[in-house]
């Protein structure tokens, strides 16, 4: 590894390598930026409805783990925001014509949160009518939500164009609204936005499961614990029914996405659903599961659909093949957070277990496992959706490699950015469970005299 | 009023906005670990982590808003500054991550660690210096392109006297501007050890400023005599920046209308940087980059524009109502509100 660096200096190469870091480093805590916001709302608004002060303190004891979270989301956001003109000049050249708006407006909405999330934070007892302090978080939730919009709308400009004319290697006739607008735009943004909430709600339910798996029997943990499995319950069922639409519109926008993904080279209709295999020198595929007609039926509706092959691409325009085992990866983490669910969803039901909500080993230990799980198959999918996407920087205008930085530093700094990542992830870590061990939820209900707050 | 210089004045005043919230901030930093050494830990600390706590993430904003701007504006800027960059952009990048993130480690997380103090305070006094470097490089002479190769000259960027001297204003200005906003804070605050200290502070670094001022203008008749000849043009504004000056430090001395004495240094520094924005157009990198060559498509122009004025409805009463709950309000500042 080291030593390829030193041998070959690519900066296309280099570039792409930090970038990707960067943003897979900065994903983890976007996606909790954009996720936690919401749940933190939603168990204050039944705080308050219900009067119970338990649901109140959740939504504290969030609020301040979230700030170490947002605190290292902004200064990653910073630097991706930074390194991409830094490392694609030529790139930024091209899209400040095109993509400047959502950019800028993704920054209005984080001026926007970031300013009510200092408020919020510091006026838990400021207000004595409590709804004027929920109504603080509003901008937040809003405004944390409408900047993955439209970022992810710039990065779906990239996936499918829109908006623009190509004339003799320049852009022209540019209509920056058009381009927001792009096609791929709606079942990113959603996919996006779903999947966050889900995460999140998974990230939550992990901390609660944790503690009942430990013993912590409080009505306390109970509370927290059925709050964001019912959450993560909703946003499973959003996120798998825009999955769905991400395949049609593949089909008709990116079909050489789909088809490289699926291993589909001639176009045909009743095309099956390929899952794992190999392919051999001849682009057969061998000892795969196929679902005969599923392919169409995803990407078309109906078994009849007919599904684009890759042999309709020139070898240049094609993705890497892999890109199918990352496909069946993604559908295998999402069946593990799908087996999670319906554990739960089966205690939840069957009125005599609702006592085994709580202690059931496997359902808590499934719990914690689908946090990591969850965040896995977010960065999963981002590196699915960019590695499908090459060879385009700006795909069917722009290759990658026209993109990039000529500078002679970007290896050095690749080292210098690995070791911040490094240093800031190990450290979060641990000021969160400190934070967490030093204060546990049961003695800070006794300080703030909660009924209830005695050991059981 | 062209769009062009539309643009660039809204981004500019993006930056001057910019300039003050960091510079209390990063000065902030400075201070709170310098009296953590020194011992007056608490005097000062209480003052500052409670002015810094609920504002700390917005200074961030300020800087993402101006280059994402920019480049929105002026895409070749992207080109020219982006591969020139990458090494001092870096270094500002990582700086500021460290920073910001154990700022929020240190007042979130838990009690005080010496490392972290550090990390924070030195951090403030670096990032300037880094960032100043993207106004050195835009009066030109550090940079060389050959075909289609930006290359990026930092030897004699290291040994320019012109860069060392922007670098000595931004840290020299930083400590300024940060004391003579707390010393009004503390005041605000009722809490005169604390303001004692911060006024010395304040007043010690008056001298420096205003000779750090000059040295920079001298430098710059060296390094770029064009510019140099557009600033002797615009001279009043600099005559106007020198007397705010003597204003904001005439009433600190005396200790009276404290709040008019750092809206002075406002203005001190806003004509200072004006004049100084306003002499260098129509360049925006000497000599490759004009305002008006390679301005965005109009389409887009307009629509950033459109998108400003819509952000600015959403900001400004936001802002307003963060300074009325934090800066304006007698019993957050005294400390006789619960976080």
């Amino acid at each position: 590894m080291l030593q390829w660096l030193y041998d070959s200096y690519d900066p296309v190469k280099l570039s792409r390598m930090l970038t990707g870091i960067t943003l897979f480093f900065h994903i983890i805590f976007a996606t909790i930026g954009v996720g936690v916001p919401l749940m933190i709302a939603l168990a204050e608004f039944i705080g308050i409805k219900r009067r119970d002060s338990h649901y109140l303190l959740l939504a504290r004891r969030w609020s301040r783990g979230f700030v170490i979270t947002v605190a290292v989301g902004v200064v990653t956001g910073t630097a991706i925001g930074l390194q991409l003109s830094l490392l694609w000049p030529t790139f930024m050249k091209a899209a400040g014509q095109t993509i400047a708006l959502p950019l800028f407006m993704e920054t209005f909405a984080f001026f926007f949160e970031a300013i009510f999330l200092g408020i919020y934070l510091y006026t838990w007892d400021r207000f004595k009518n409590r709804w004027l302090h929920f109504m603080l978080l509003i901008p937040v939730v809003i405004g944390s939500s409408a900047s993955a919009l439209f970022i992810t709308v710039v990065n779906a400009f990239m996936n499918a164009p829109a908006g623009v004319k190509f004339l003799d290697g320049q852009l022209v006739d540019i209509n920056p609204w058009a381009a927001m607008l792009s096609p791929a735009a709606p079942t990113k943004v959603a996919h996006v936005l779903a999947s966050a909430y889900l995460t999140s709600a998974f990230i939550l339910a992990a901390i609660a499961a944790w503690s009942l798996l430990a013993g912590r029997r409080h009505v306390y943990y109970k509370k927290a614990f059925k709050l964001t499995m019912v959450a993560a319950l909703v946003f499973f069922a959003a996120t798998a029914v825009i999955g769905d639409f991400s395949g049609k519109y593949l089909a008709k926008y990116q079909p050489e996405k789909l088809a490289a993904m699926e291993w589909h080279f001639e176009t045909t209709d009743k095309a099956p659903f390929v899952f794992g295999g190999i392919l051999t020198e001849d682009n057969e595929v061998k000892y795969a599961l196929k679902i005969p007609y599923l392919l169409s039926i995803l990407a078309k509706d109906k078994p009849s659909g007919t599904v684009t092959g890759l042999n309709e691409f020139a070898e240049a325009d094609r993705p890497p093949m892999y890109i199918h085992y990352l496909f069946d990866l993604k559908m295998m983490l999402v069946g593990m957070l799908g087996i999670v669910l319906a554990l739960f969803l089966f205690y939840l039901l069957r009125r005599r277990s609702q006592r085994q909500l709580y202690a059931n080993k496997w359902l808590l230990r499934g719990s914690i496992a689908a946090a990591p799980l969850a965040m896995l198959t977010i960065e999963h999918g981002w590196v699915f959706s960019e590695i499908g996407r090459q060879p385009w920087l700006l795909r069917g205008l722009m290759r990658t490699s026209e993109g990039a930085t000529t500078s002679a530093h970007v290896d050095t700094m690749l080292v210098i950015f690995v070791l911040l990542y490094i240093v800031l992830g190990i450290s979060s870590v641990i000021v969160l469970t400190r934070m967490f061990r030093s204060n546990r939820a049961e003695d800070e209900m006794i300080a703030m005299g909660l009924e209830g707050g005695e050991p059981q | 009023m062209s769009l062009e210089e539309l643009g660039i004045g809204i981004l500019w005043l993006f930056l001057f906005g910019y300039l003050i919230v960091a510079s209390i901030d990063f000065g902030a930093g400075f201070y709170s670990f310098y009296s953590h050494l020194t011992g007056q830990r608490q005097q000062v600390r209480t003052i500052i982590e409670r002015y810094l706590s609920p504002v700390w993430e917005v200074t961030n904003v300020f800087l993402v808003f101006f280059f994402v701007g920019l480049v929105g504006f002026f895409p070749d800027t992207a080109y020219y500054y982006g591969t020139a960059l990458l090494v001092p952009g870096s270094v500002a990048i990582v700086l500021l991550a460290v920073r910001g993130s154990y700022y929020a480690f240190n007042s979130y997380g838990f009690g005080s660690k010496s490392l972290y103090m550090f990390l924070y305070g030195a951090s403030g006094l670096l990032i300037p210096a880094s960032l100043s470097t993207v106004l050195t490089i835009s009066e030109g002479g550090f940079i060389s392109e050959d075909g289609n190769r930006v290359r990026f000259l930092f030897a004699d960027l290291l040994t320019s006297p012109y860069a060392w001297s922007v670098v000595l204003l931004s840290i020299v200005s930083v400590l300024y501007i940060s004391a003579m906003f707390l010393s009004y804070y503390a005041s605000k605050a009722g809490d005169t050890a604390a303001f004692e200290q911060l006024r010395r502070y304040a007043l010690a670094w008056m001298l420096p400023t205003i000779l750090s001022s000059f040295l920079v203008f001298y430098a710059i008749r060296g390094h770029n005599s064009e510019h140099y000849e557009g600033m002797l043009s615009l001279w009043w504004m600099f005559a106007l920046s020198t007397l705010c000056y003597i204003g904001a430090g005439w009433l600190m001395w005396k200790r009276k209308k404290l709040g008019l004495s750092f809206m002075l240094v406002l203005l001190q520094f806003g004509f200072a940087f004006f004049g100084y924005g306003a002499s260098h157009l129509p360049y925006l990198l000497y000599p490759y980059l004009k305002i008006t060559d390679h301005f965005t498509s109009p389409a887009m122009a307009s629509a950033l524009i459109i998108a400003f004025v819509l952000g600015f409805v959403l900001l400004v009463p936001s802002l307003y109502l963060l300074m009325r709950l934090f800066l304006f309000d007698a019993k957050y500042v005294q400390g006789k509100l619960k976080k």
